[in-house]
């Protein structure tokens, strides 16, 4: 697996779009830090790129790999080797680019500008880490697409549309149960809901340190709990792990199964 | 040649009446050993020196124009009998005590110090703890409180009294005081013409600061930090509120400044910092505000009602979840050059405000006040996309609610 991960590494730190990738974080964090001055503002903004826009590349990236490594993917088929060890390798290829691309393009401008001795260092080491998940949750996602869809057409439809329902569409529906039943405790379940989407979910990680000043104006008791103690930040985290667990879980039965 | 003779005509006079009070000693091997014996001893304009020690004392009642000095804080303990001390005589001094132990009753309000229907009385630098009344001044007026330090161990509001309560006194100064853990830090009530300054009131259960039905009263450079609401100014009118600093009033009742029923007050130079809600307004009408900083709280401004000719101009938001919120669609109240950090303009003809009007009352902030649960989306894309129709075209929010000159820069004074 470990040779077939380097393999993936290497093939993907060589290709273009990986540097695109890198070279747009590292002109996004500089542009905001010197340009803007202002280190707050600066993340607020990028937390509202990390939930939005590496959810995109990570999917759009991953169907994109797997459909392009096809035909090298059944050479390996050929070789005698375990095939989750084939998938795992990819995807963990995939998905460990795509994060290093992400920690470097905006780590180096940061540092640069002297995250170490500000005390902004936990929300961003957080931004980072959350946007880090997210990578991985949706490469995973975009794989099992590829992995169950044949036609390239459908597979890129479905992980857009995948995209597109988790990271705009399920909130307007959240809001919108939330104020059609607005007559009864809905606590509970807004927390609950929240936990269903991995984008939802961290955010809701980077609500805890923006705007917890905010988040604590409600009165609720599951909230006040969730939100004042670091019950909410461990929980977070475990779902998180979960979003991870689940579909690569699912790559790998799904694998075993598959007839190429 | 004539101010020099009256200079030294004046200097006699005053060593005069010096050398006519006398001081009495107040020690364990002295021949006075109790504060109540040293008073009825004392006379007019005496100065009692109580040295270092403890003196289980209490109901001392100080009837005459007396200066009471402790040296290095002596130990005054009520042992939770009642009343320490209690002023009834004007021009009395008291300096350098340690107080502790006072009695707490449900029926009456026992108080470390009090002062009634006196004037002319100094309290400084006095140590107050285990109390449940502070400095209690009652019908009292022109009188210093200075220096003072006031440590609590209040639990709950029912059982737990004020640091510092004025109740119908005028003209009294407050300064550099420091009171934590008690009911309310300083509390006044019917009183008017007073000055607070430079105190700092923390970690409170209910208010840093409470005024109710006092008027024409000043404070500034104050730090409320981590009271159960901040400081809370209700049914007053003409107050002055400037260059105080409100953090970390965090909870689901908590503000900054929660302002009740308050006419032509004048609000300026004050941070507002991490409160849930910086200013809560409800009922008050022309107020100034001005070059206030606004910083990362949850409502900067949380406007609730039947508050008219508010004036806003030249203050800071920045980073605030949300900059104001409204609970109608009607308003009166003018925003005016102010600097938003949310806002999303340009400034094409760079003289530094921006071309297009800033709305700070967000659609979300209105789904937020009927649906509190909500505030779980909060920063979600669908939520920007919906307050980006809203401000487009105000449906839910005051059409007439804008910044028309937003500021590009932060504003400095």
């Amino acid at each position: 697996m470990l040779k077939i991960l380097k393999y993936s590494f290497y093939d993907l730190m060589r290709s273009r779009w990986s540097y695109v990738y890198l070279a747009f974080y590292l002109m996004l964090g500089i542009v905001l830090l010197f340009l803007n001055n202002d280190l707050s503002k600066a993340v607020i903004t990028l937390m509202n790129v990390i939930i939005v826009l590496v959810p995109l590349i990570g999917t759009i990236f991953g169907v994109m790999y797997y459909y392009n490594s096809k035909e090298f993917t059944e050479l390996l088929l050929a070789q005698p080797l375990k095939r989750s060890s084939i998938f795992m390798g990819q995807y963990l290829g995939v998905a460990l680019s795509l994060s290093m691309s992400l920690v470097l393009g905006l780590g180096i401008p940061f540092i640069f500008y002297g995250i170490f001795k500000s005390n902004a260092i936990w929300d961003f080491s957080l931004l980072l880490i959350t946007g880090t998940f997210l990578t991985f949750i949706f490469t995973a996602l975009a794989f099992n697409i590829a992995l169950s869809n044949e036609n390239r057409i459908k597979g890129f439809g479905y992980a857009i549309l995948l995209w597109l329902f988790l990271a705009v569409i399920y909130d307007g529906l959240f809001l919108m149960s939330l104020l059609v039943f607005e007559d009864y405790p809905l606590d509970q379940f807004s927390l609950f809901a929240s936990m269903l989407n991995p984008i939802d979910l961290s955010r809701t990680l980077i609500l805890l340190k923006l705007d917890i000043s905010a988040l604590l104006g409600y009165t609720g008791a599951v909230f006040k709990q969730f939100f004042g103690t670091n019950f909410g930040l461990i929980i977070s985290f475990l779902a998180l792990s979960l979003w991870v667990i689940l579909p690569v879980f699912r790559i790998v039965r799904k694998s075993k199964k598959k007839d190429f | 040649m004539k101010k020099a003779i009256t200079a030294i005509v004046f200097f006699l006079l005053v060593s005069v009446l010096n050398i006519h009070a006398e001081t009495i000693e107040v020690c364990s091997s002295c021949d006075v050993i109790s504060i109540k014996e040293a008073i009825s001893l004392a006379k007019d304009n005496d100065t009692i020196f109580i040295k270092k020690g403890t003196y289980k004392e209490f109901d001392i009642v100080i009837n005459k124009p007396l200066t009471i000095i402790g040296e290095n804080h002596p130990i005054i303990d009520g042992e939770r009998k009642g009343e320490i001390f209690t002023i009834i005589s004007d021009d009395v001094t008291i300096d350098g005590l340690f107080i502790i132990n006072v009695g707490v009753s449900y029926t009456e309000d026992f108080a470390a110090l009090r002062v009634r229907k006196s004037k002319n009385f100094v309290i400084k630098n006095i140590v107050l703890e285990k109390l449940f009344f502070g400095i209690y001044i009652e019908k009292s007026h022109h009188g210093k409180i200075y220096n003072n330090k006031i440590i609590g161990d209040a639990v709950e509001e029912h059982s737990s009294g004020n640091g510092i309560q004025l109740w119908y006194s005028k003209h009294i100064d407050i300064q550099h005081n420091f009171t934590q853990r008690v009911r309310d830090g300083i509390y006044l009530e019917f009183s008017d013409f007073c000055t607070i300054k430079n105190n700092v009131s923390t970690n409170n259960l209910r208010y840093g600061l409470h005024f109710m039905f006092s008027n024409n009263d000043i404070y500034e450079n104050n730090q409320f930090e981590n009271n159960g609401a901040g400081v809370a100014v209700m049914f007053s009118k003409n107050i002055k509120m400037s260059n105080n600093v409100f953090r970390k009033n965090w909870g689901s009742a908590s503000y900054g400044m929660l302002l009740k029923e308050i006419n032509d007050a004048e609000i300026s130079g004050n941070t507002f910092e991490e409160n849930t809600i910086g200013i809560n307004i409800e009922g008050s009408n022309r107020i100034t505000y001005k070059n206030n900083n606004f910083i990362k709280n949850g409502w900067a401004i949380k406007v609730r009602g039947a508050c008219y000719t508010n004036t806003f101009t030249a203050n800071n938001f920045l980073y605030n979840s949300f900059d104001l919120s409204y609970n109608s669609k009607m308003n009166d109240n003018i925003f005016d050059g102010n600097y938003w950090s949310n806002y999303t303009g340009y400034d094409l003809d760079k003289d530094g405000i921006g071309d297009i009007p800033y709305r700070p009352v967000k659609l979300f902030s209105y789904i937020v006040n009927r649906t509190p649960e909500t505030i779980i989306l909060l920063r979600s894309l669908f939520i920007d996309i919906i307050d980006f129709s809203e401000k487009v075209s105000p449906v839910f929010t005051p059409d007439n609610l804008l910044d028309s000159n937003p500021s590009i820069k932060k504003i400095t004074w």
